[in-house]
């Protein structure tokens, strides 16, 4: 398992009586596109929050490449370079679209090159226009790209993305999918979403969560197949 | 805060404050001068719970705990010395390494907010009981005699570093305290444009975010902590040598509510509304205390109530929206 990023092994949380993440092992190689499905409440945002330190899992452990980073600091566990663009977009409202990405690029570039990654990200997520606007002020799926830039700025090797098509356009869907194929080039990522036509236009391995476990990992054809995948979706499963 | 703007505000006000510093002699009496000097000393005590509470979004509702410590450091060492140099560092160190361990223990321990309003208070109001108690010859630091709730009189002044015979005269010490408080408010300017300041700024609008892209939100916090208590620790020690007098009343309710209310009447999340709010209620305080119509407290306690409800982000920040807004 040496090309592996991430790993986790039984992974675990229980809150009281629910337990939210239920003995995930989950492997993702280096440079790897999954996207992580499952319906409401399956754990998929909990399991996001342990893997970046925001919450202690009560059983398991998490290896980034081969480190073991369990019950380490959020802020240490970016440094060693996992960036999440969080289910609910997580800013500083009163800054600017610049600051956000000028405060993400500067922890680990001189001033100069901040200010050339600032203006490059603002292109590649179009939003030079509005690059001096408080982010307070913008749109969901606006804001939504504001995260998705600054998690950028910092240049993670592994990127975390929960649900970053949602409050999007038919057209900004197809922007963002285009954008994390991009990326994606020179990075592994994990992506959560419920838009099945956004989970197609980027999907290879499809990883399905259901009350906390994983209910099946395959290709995006096979799991569109699945009938136990399609029973899940219908409430078929609940209760087990 | 960042732009053009922001940096044009604070040059004009330097600019304000360096002619004030140089033109004030020229024009007022005695009296006068050591007012403002005491006016002065006090904006610094300002600036650093603007700084602290307006900037790093710790609620510290015990700011004069270091303040206090630097008067007490200052009076001490002073004594015991002889001589000020030695004094003035000190009293910006040991309230600074006090405020460091003490945000050790709040930031690292991951209390909440509400708790460290509650915990500041109480370490105030604790220094306040246990200076109140050294009444006596027993309670003495090698020459110096605390006194209880008596104070320590006659403290030596300020003087010429290297020469103790040579003290700083009236207009000397006004000087001294200017230039203080211009370093402070520059320097407070600085740090927060730097990479640091900024990195405090955004702790402030979401921990959880600066977490998330690496920042070691506790250690921010302590830094800005620490620097705080330096800050009201020199207020302190220059507080000391303006009456050569210090009595636990540094530590008190009063000191420490005070510093509260000038930052809320001039205006959180600013440096210039923290010096404004001080300076218009010292004057009140002043002026009402001259008189015997109405009592200082009630009248400061109607304005908190007032600036809380009716301009609740203070006078600065309301004005800089009127003249955007004109
Ligand atoms: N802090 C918490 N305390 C108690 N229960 C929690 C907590 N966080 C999550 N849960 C529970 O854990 C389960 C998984 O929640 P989670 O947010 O991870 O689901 P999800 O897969 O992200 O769902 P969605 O698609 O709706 O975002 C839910 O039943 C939720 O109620
Ligand atoms: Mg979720």
């Amino acid at each position: 398992m040496s090309d592996a990023i991430l790993q986790t092994v039984g992974l675990s949380i229980r809150f009281g009586g629910v337990e939210a993440v239920r003995h995930v092992n989950f492997t993702l190689a280096e440079r790897e596109l999954r996207c992580l499905i499952g319906p409401n409440g399956a754990g998929k945002s909990t399991l996001f929050k342990l893997l970046t330190g925001q919450l202690k899992p009560t059983a398991g452990r998490i290896l980034f490449r081969g480190h073991d980073i369990t019950g380490h600091h959020t802020h240490a566990i970016a440094r060693r370079g996992i960036g999440i663009k969080t289910q609910v977009p997580s800013l500083f409202d009163g800054l600017t679209v610049h600051e956000h990405l000028w405060l993400s690029a500067r922890r680990t570039h001189p001033a100069e090159r901040t200010r050339a990654i600032a203006d490059e990200i603002l292109e590649r997520i179009g939003l030079t226009a509005v690059a001096n606007g408080a982010v307070g002020q913008l749109s969901h799926g606006l804001r939504q790209w504001v995260e998705l830039g600054t998690v950028l700025a910092g240049n993670p090797d592994l990127i975390l993305l929960d649900e970053p098509a949602a409050g999007m356009t038919h057209d900004e869907v197809a922007r963002t999918a285009e954008l994390v194929r991009e990326i994606n080039r020179t990075h592994a990522l994990i992506v959560v979403e419920h838009d099945m036509q956004f989970v197609k236009m980027i999907a290879r391995t499809v990883t399905v969560m259901h009350q906390g476990a994983v209910l099946v990992e395959d290709t995006m054809d096979r799991i569109l197949k699945n009938a136990t995948v399609r029973d899940v979706y219908l409430g078929k499963h609940g209760g087990s | 805060m960042s732009g053009r703007r922001w940096w044009k505000g604070s040059i004009l006000t330097t600019a304000a404050m360096v002619l004030i510093a140089l033109g004030v002699p020229q024009v007022v009496d005695q009296f006068g001068l050591l007012q403002l000097t005491v006016f002065a000393a006090m904006c610094i005590l300002a600036l650093s719970l603007g700084f602290v509470w307006g900037y790093g979004g710790i609620l510290c509702f015990g700011q004069s705990a270091f303040f206090g410590l630097g008067a007490y450091t200052y009076a001490v060492t002073a004594i015991n010395l002889g001589e000020s140099t030695v004094a003035t560092l000190l009293a910006l160190v040991v309230p600074a390494v006090f405020a460091a361990l003490l945000g050790y223990f709040m930031f690292y321990g991951r209390l909440s907010d509400v708790y460290l309003g509650v915990i500041t208070l109480s370490v105030t109001l604790i220094f306040f009981n246990l200076m109140n108690s050294t009444a006596g010859d027993a309670y003495r630091v090698g020459k110096a005699r605390l006194n209880g709730f008596n104070g320590m009189p006659s403290l030596p002044t300020l003087n010429v570093p290297g020469d103790p015979g040579r003290l700083l005269d009236p207009a000397e010490t006004f000087y001294l305290v200017m230039a203080c408080l211009v370093i402070v408010y520059v320097g407070l300017h600085v740090l927060l444009a730097s990479h640091f300041g900024r990195v405090v700024v955004a702790i402030r609008e979401n921990e959880a975010r600066c977490e998330l892209l690496g920042y070691d939100v506790r250690l921010h916090k302590l830094l800005v902590f620490t620097i705080g208590g330096g800050i009201a620790g020199l207020a302190g020690c220059l507080f000391a040598n303006w009456g050569a007098f210090v009595s636990p009343n540094v530590f008190s309710l009063t000191m420490t509510s005070q510093i509260i209310i000038w930052v809320i009447v001039g205006g959180l999340g600013t440096l210039l509304g923290p010096i404004i709010g001080c300076l218009i209620m010292q004057y009140l305080a002043t002026a009402l205390g001259t008189q015997q119509l109405a009592n200082t407290s009630l009248v400061f306690g109607v304005i908190f109530l007032a600036f809380v409800l009716l301009v609740p982000r203070g006078i600065v920040p309301s004005l800089r929206r009127l003249a955007l807004r004109a």
